[in-house]
């Protein structure tokens, strides 16, 4: 049970070699602070882990919960049309409370979006993307954000940066 | 009605009952019958663990619409707080009160943990005929997600309605 469904593949945004001995997958919503705490700790994981740590990211915004979830997944998913989809991800993690649209329009410019890609993302063009994204994670038994999954199983322990790191290397 | 308790197995009819959804507001699992039920038992309002597990819920709520479905939350707190608690976190589907006579309906469905005096983490997925075709008692502290309720509704018969 709770098997990550797909595997991470050439249509996840993804750090590192996507061959990597681990594949670390989260599930995420930007708004989630939850998530939000869980961001440097990732980081922090990924430098001490180097090449050979993979790391996805996909997007479960929790929307009634959060209002601002939806739309910044959405600009999060027209920043890849770009390659810009790190760095905006890292913007929106690093600004929780700021994710009205007017923000994320700000967000969005300091990266080089242009005008139709804004009117794009602001239009819901990436629902579907995202809406595939949570899906794929309701069906690999996401329960709440962050969800984790190591190596395909979702991961349940503690998720500070020592335990992974720890766990990680008694894995490799 | 404890007398003989129709268990609720799989391939079983599931108990019918009739519980309060909104004060002064009855619901019964009869009337949703031409439906799949998801029945969600939890042990309380507010708690963490269920607040992370209605939320999900709540988000799919499209999901369980594809399949023409119902989910449907039952726990042993009052009308009073399930309208509270639904309206804090913007649910979109019934809570109903399993709380006079105290977790009546948990026990008909055997799962009432009676040291917590709540009603387990539990899961049911009945079909269009009322008839229970998967269930499933999570750990109490354990979130089950919905992975499995989905794919029990995937594993559903079609149901053509004939009226």
């Amino acid at each position: 049970m709770s098997q990550l469904k797909p595997p991470v593949g050439p249509d996840d945004h993804t750090q590192g070699p996507i061959d990597a001995a681990i594949v670390l997958v989260e599930y995420g919503d930007f708004e989630c602070p939850y998530c939000g705490e869980a961001y440097p700790e990732l980081k922090a994981v990924q430098k001490a882990m180097g090449d050979s740590l993979c790391f996805a990211f996909r997007n479960f915004p929790l929307s009634n919960a959060h209002p601002h979830a939806e739309r910044a997944a959405e600009f999060a998913e027209a920043a890849a049309t770009i390659d810009r989809f790190w760095e905006m991800h890292d913007l929106l993690y690093e600004n929780q409370q700021a994710l009205d649209d007017r923000s994320l329009v700000g967000y969005a410019t300091q990266l080089g979006f242009n005008k139709t890609l804004i009117e794009s993302a602001l239009s819901g063009e990436f629902a579907t993307r995202v809406r595939r994204a949570f899906t794929s994670g309701v069906r690999s038994g996401v329960n709440g954000t962050p969800s984790l999954f190591v190596n395909g199983r979702r991961y349940d322990g503690p998720r500070d940066a020592d335990s992974l790191i720890d766990l990680f290397k008694r894995m490799g | 009605m404890s007398d003989l308790p129709p268990s609720a197995t799989v391939g079983q009819a599931a108990p019918d009952f009739t519980l309060e959804s909104t004060p002064g507001k009855k619901m019964s699992l009869s009337e949703l019958r031409g439906h799949p039920v998801v029945l969600v038992f939890y042990p309380a309002d507010w708690s963490p663990v269920c607040g992370d597990q209605v939320a999900l819920y709540n988000e799919m709520l499209p999901v369980f619409g594809d399949h023409d479905a119902q989910i449907v939350g039952i726990s042993v707190d009052s009308v009073w707080c399930h309208a509270a608690f639904a309206n804090d976190r913007k649910l979109h589907f019934p809570l109903l009160a399993d709380f006079e006579p105290k977790g009546e309906v948990a026990r008909r469905y055997d799962v009432y943990e009676a040291a917590g005096g709540t009603a387990e983490r539990a899961l049911f997925v009945i079909d269009a005929d009322g008839i229970v075709r998967w269930r499933y008692v999570s750990p109490i502290d354990v979130n089950p997600g919905a992975d499995g309720i989905l794919e029990a509704l995937e594993n559903l018969p079609r149901h053509r309605s004939g009226s």
